[in-house]
């Protein structure tokens, strides 16, 4: 931590010479502090508005009847008892919204509600609005449906060997409509390189399925306007998809149609694509004329999903005896649950992401999505890329024990550092060698490693993530950020600005970016947005996008105004622009180190600067750099991002052998960020994202019933069954922030609100193996699965006797 | 068919109609408007409604009203001390406690009834102490940190601000940073 960075904000009414000590001298002011969030107060205040906090006089609440079989045509639906129920408005089927959608253009295999078929238990059928909640629930039970049963898979092995039943047609004649997408891609001869490997480990891993949870539910407000224009208040965390597809599905013009994201108690992946509640928020507005709500139970939450997808993955690792990875060959199945969602780009993002931090000589991967009669997968925080992760950093811990190496000492000597990945991307900054030093140091690994008792053990993991895609879901040429910022006479500075906030600090961020440029304090600046009346259009909260992308319109915005304020402040004092600065709610004389002589609180020189240009306004934008920095093949350019980001853990566990209890006690997470704009709020990102990796190691599972006890049923859709870690169950999380200065993000910045995710899981599994000598290839490490992971090795250990 | 109830909140005694199955939860939200208090799951496993009752942290998601008859209810509307912020409403926000939010409000009602009863908690209380309220963004580390910087400020007497600056290390935070505390009456510059 350097303490220049934790200056704080200056007040403008506090004494000029004492107030400007320090910033006379070169160095950010804000960016890198401690300070708060905008949002902080509201949210530890309760005057923080959510979707369901918001009522308006004559809402009606809706409620949407689900399918209760997993697989059938609709033979029939009769909504005439509902309608009939005093309270009941209207009922509004698949018909209704008859034109199909999906979140990537390419896959539109979705309907609001359930046209002709259901693929899943769950799967919207109908929607009622009624004057209250009660009224609909009731009304649910009233409307009649007649269901013709199809074979239906649970399975993707029993999907793939089953194209005469497909879930789905298929897309061309021929095709297996089972599978939504195959990637094959191989970069260098992966077959000859294996051969030449002194060390080939091969390993089948298994991946469960889990789901992001958000404690906030979805909650949906559709209200029409007599002027024709559709409002809809949602949390979302993608307002301008949404805006687009409901524009698309129910047949109006996008310039009427106005999404509004209010506060999101959560998302993780989990609310990055439109949902059926918002169709149905929006049609039922406009056929009632009354404003209609729709919250999401939490059983509705566990349905709708789209989260991690279940992956059987195959992999072959060869290496050479002075450590090098000379191939690896990775064949995946995911199981993608009954529509596409964000699939297409899992299927690419399950081979593409795994190249980084580690030079990969040569890579070969086979990945298949496979549709089954299950609630969707999407992307879930670290999309598609923490399954192969998993097997990835445990193949290598399998490596580096056969190759006799300290499994950190391996990772470094195969660092990949800057340059191009095997797979073509451009690597600009990588600070993975400081991360692997950092937990190294932290966790005294040296003096723990293969050196503490049976049960006790410590495990090593790496991995890289995306900060931004390089393309937009839809093909366009526009910004891919956009940002709008003002400056007012009285020193207040309004950034307008698309991206979504959802917790991670989106709004802070651009706020700190603002202050940081036009030298105003923290509380002169008022953020606002994803709410497409008012802002310029951001593509939303997904694949760590925020930071780099609208923070580099953002500093375009402000540097474009700065500039402005500070010629018209030259102009006055007659120096040099370069000369004046704009800190701590000042304007200063740079080259005045007792800032005597010339100085203005900033309200002044905004007026001067007012007064000279006119009106203060500016527009920002950003779009990614699209000039080698991935590869020409097919399927080159999903999974490039601007900028990379790398992180390393180390997770010590203690293992009970007579329970298989696993008792993770500390994980420390080095995670390079490029630069942190806001210490808290990475520190919270990597703290958050670890939790997030140790629950799904530990206890988290989307499992389906199968048989007698609900067939297709979810396990336990509820927060009580799906058990999250509540505040007794984790470990100590110490985040080590690493900072490496990409050239592309702002100030430096790369995401840190994904990546941190990736290496808890293997590195769990390789202290597992530390600890008890066994190796976990599925997941979660359950007490059953590791007790019976113990008693078959000292079975096998017996026999061996034995023999 | 609906009841007229006199339920005791934040301070007041408010006069609500309410159906007679309704849960303290709805009533709270959805007749009287204090919408702090959240629903996570409505069926008592999540901690995002809890408020307290006579110091006390319950669930209201599954607490009909009329069991709250006749006690003292407060929500996270009610923890401030008049214009100012409890020091735990203040630590939460300077140690980055709160992400999205959505959990805040029922952690504090948790962390206020600790810090009722014992201003001094260790981690392993703490941990207890909050072990109703799940929290999905934060894996709980700066929760535990800014119960502990509230704890100090009170035992102490002190800002929060002053114990975040000296847990840092920090020349930190700046007194033009909102909120303003109880403290800034003595330093006499919050009401200028
Ligand atoms: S809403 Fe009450 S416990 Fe979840
Ligand atoms: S801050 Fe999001 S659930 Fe706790």
């Amino acid at each position: 931590m350097r303490s220049e960075d934790l200056f704080p904000l200056q007040e403008a009414t506090a004494d000029p010479p004492e107030a400007l000590r320090g910033l006379a001298t070169d160095g950010r002011r804000v960016i890198g502090g401690r300070n708060r969030r905008t949002d902080g107060f509201r949210k530890s205040s309760g005057k923080e508005v959510y979707t369901d906090d918001i009522t308006f006089p004559g809402m009606l609440h809706g409620k949407i009847l689900r399918s209760t079989v997993p697989h059938a045509k609709i033979r029939s639906i009769d909504p005439a008892r509902a309608l009939e129920l005093p309270g009941v408005y209207d009922v509004i089927t698949g018909r209704d919204m008859p034109t199909p959608y999906g979140i990537i253009p390419w896959t539109p295999d979705e309907h609001a509600l359930a046209l002709e078929r259901v693929r899943f238990v769950g799967d919207a059928v109908a929607c009622v609005a009624a004057v209250d909640e009660e009224t609909a629930l009731a009304a649910l039970d009233l409307i009649d449906v007649v269901y013709e049963p199809l074979p239906h898979y649970l399975d993707p092995e029993e999907a793939l060997a089953h194209p005469e039943h497909p879930i789905h047609e298929p897309r061309r004649p021929g095709q297996n409509g089972n599978i939504l997408k195959r990637v094959q891609l191989e970069f260098g001869p992966v077959d000859e390189r294996m051969r030449e490997a002194d060390v080939v480990v091969e390993g089948e891993y298994l991946f469960h399925g889990t789901t992001h949870a958000p404690i906030e539910p979805h909650c949906a407000i559709g209200r029409m306007n007599q002027n024709g224009l559709l409002e809809v208040w949602s949390a979302t965390q993608v307002p301008h998809y949404l805006q687009r597809e409901i524009a698309r599905v129910l047949g109006l013009d996008v310039a009427k149609v106005r999404v509004v994201q209010p506060a999101v108690g959560g998302a993780f992946g989990g609310k990055s694509e439109p949902f059926d509640l918002e169709f149905c928020v929006a049609l039922l507005a406009i056929r009632t004329g009354r404003p209609v709500k729709i919250l999401y139970t939490r059983e509705e939450v566990f349905y709708s999903h789209r989260g991690r997808h279940p992956m059987r993955m195959k992999y072959r690792v060869g290496a050479s005896q002075d450590g090098r990875i000379l191939a690896v060959d990775a064949t995946t199945l995911l199981d993608g649950g009954a529509y596409a969602s964000f699939g297409l780009v899992t299927t690419y993002y399950s081979g593409q992401l795994l190249t980084a931090p580690y030079e990969i000589e040569s890579y070969r991967f086979d990945s298949t999505r496979v549709y089954t009669n299950k609630a969707p997968c999407g992307p879930k925080r670290g999309h598609g890329s923490v399954q192969p992760r998993f097997a990835f950093e445990i193949s290598l811990d399998k490596v580096a024990e056969r190759l006799k190496m300290d499994p950190i000492e391996f990772r470094r000597r195969v660092f990949m550092g800057t340059g191009r990945t095997v797979n073509e991307f451009r690597v600009q900054s990588n600070g993975f060698l400081e991360c692997l030093d950092a937990v190294e140091k932290a966790s005294d690994w040296k003096i723990k490693h293969r050196r503490m008792e049976y049960g006790r053990g410590i495990g090593v993991a790496g991995s890289c993530y995306i900060s931004g895609t390089n393309y937009p879901i839809y093909p366009n040429p526009m910004p891919q950020a956009a940002v709008q910022v003002q400056v007012e006479r009285s020193g207040r500075v309004t950034v307008l600005h698309g991206a979504s906030e959802i917790g991670q600090g989106s709004d802070s961020t651009m706020a700190y970016i603002a202050c940081e440029e036009l030298g105003v304090p923290l509380d002169y600046v008022r953020v606002f947005s994803a709410d497409t009346d008012l802002v310029p259009v951001d593509l939303g909260a997904y694949s760590s996008r925020e930071t780099v992308m609208v923070g580099n319109a953002c500093l375009m915005a402000c540097r474009e105004l700065g500039n402005k304020v500070r010629t018209s402040v030259a102009r006055l004092w007659d120096v040099e622009p370069s000369r004046v600065r704009l800190a701590g709610g000042w304007a200063f004389d740079g080259q005045d180190p007792s800032c005597a002589e010339r100085r203005l609180p900033i309200p002044q020189a905004f007026q001067w600067a007012e007064a000279e240009h006119g009106t203060l306004g500016a527009v920002g934008h950003y779009n990614t750099p699209k000039e080698g920095v991935h590869g020409e093949y097919r399927g080159g350019t999903i999974g490039a991002s601007p900028a990379y980001s790398f992180t390393a853990h180390v997770a010590e566990v203690e293992v009970d052998p007579d329970t298989g209890f696993v008792d993770v006690k500390t994980i420390w997470v080095a995670h390079d960020c490029g630069r942190a704009l806001n210490p808290v709020l990475v520190e919270g990102q990597i703290e958050g994202s670890a939790y997030m990796g140790y629950a799904e190691a530990i206890f988290e599972e989307q499992a389906f019933k199968r048989g007698e006890h609900g067939e297709a049923l979810h396990d336990g859709p509820s927060l009580l069954d799906y058990r999250i870690p509540t505040s007794l169950d984790c470990p100590e999380f110490v985040p080590l922030i690493v900072e490496s200065d990409d050239p592309e993000g702002p100030y430096g910045a790369k995401e840190a609100g994904e990546g941190p995710l990736h290496p808890s899981l293997p590195a769990i599994a390789n202290a597992i193996h530390d600890a008890i000598g066994i190796r976990l290839d599925s997941l979660p490490f359950t007490p059953q699965r590791v007790w019976r992971a113990l008693r078959a090795a000292e079975a096998a250990k017996r026999s061996q006797e034995v023999a | 068919m609906k009841d007229v109830l006199t339920l005791h909140v934040n301070g007041d005694a408010l006069e609500v109609g309410v159906p007679a199955h309704a849960t303290l939860l709805e009533t709270l939200r959805y007749t009287c408007g204090f919408t702090g208090s959240k629903q996570g799951c409505d069926k008592g496993d999540c901690g995002a409604c809890t408020v307290l009752l006579d110091g006390e942290p319950f669930l209201s998601c599954i607490m009909p009203v009329y069991e709250a008859l006749g006690h003292e209810i407060t929500t996270v509307e009610g923890l401030a001390e008049g214009r100012y912020p409890h020091p735990l409403q203040d630590a939460f926000d300077l140690c980055g406690a709160a992400q999205c939010g959505f959990c805040t409000p029922g952690i504090l009602c948790s962390a206020y009834a600790l810090l009722l009863r014992n201003t001094n908690p260790g981690r392993a209380e703490i941990q207890q102490a909050l072990s109703g309220n799940l929290c999905r963004c934060t894996g709980y580390t700066k929760i535990f940190e800014a119960v502990e910087v509230a704890a100090e400020a009170l035992r102490r007497g002190r800002d929060p601000r002053d114990v975040v600056a000296e847990r840092y290390a920090l020349a930190f935070p700046s007194r033009s940073m909102q909120p303003a505390s109880p403290r800034d009456r003595e330093d006499g510059d919050a009401d200028a």
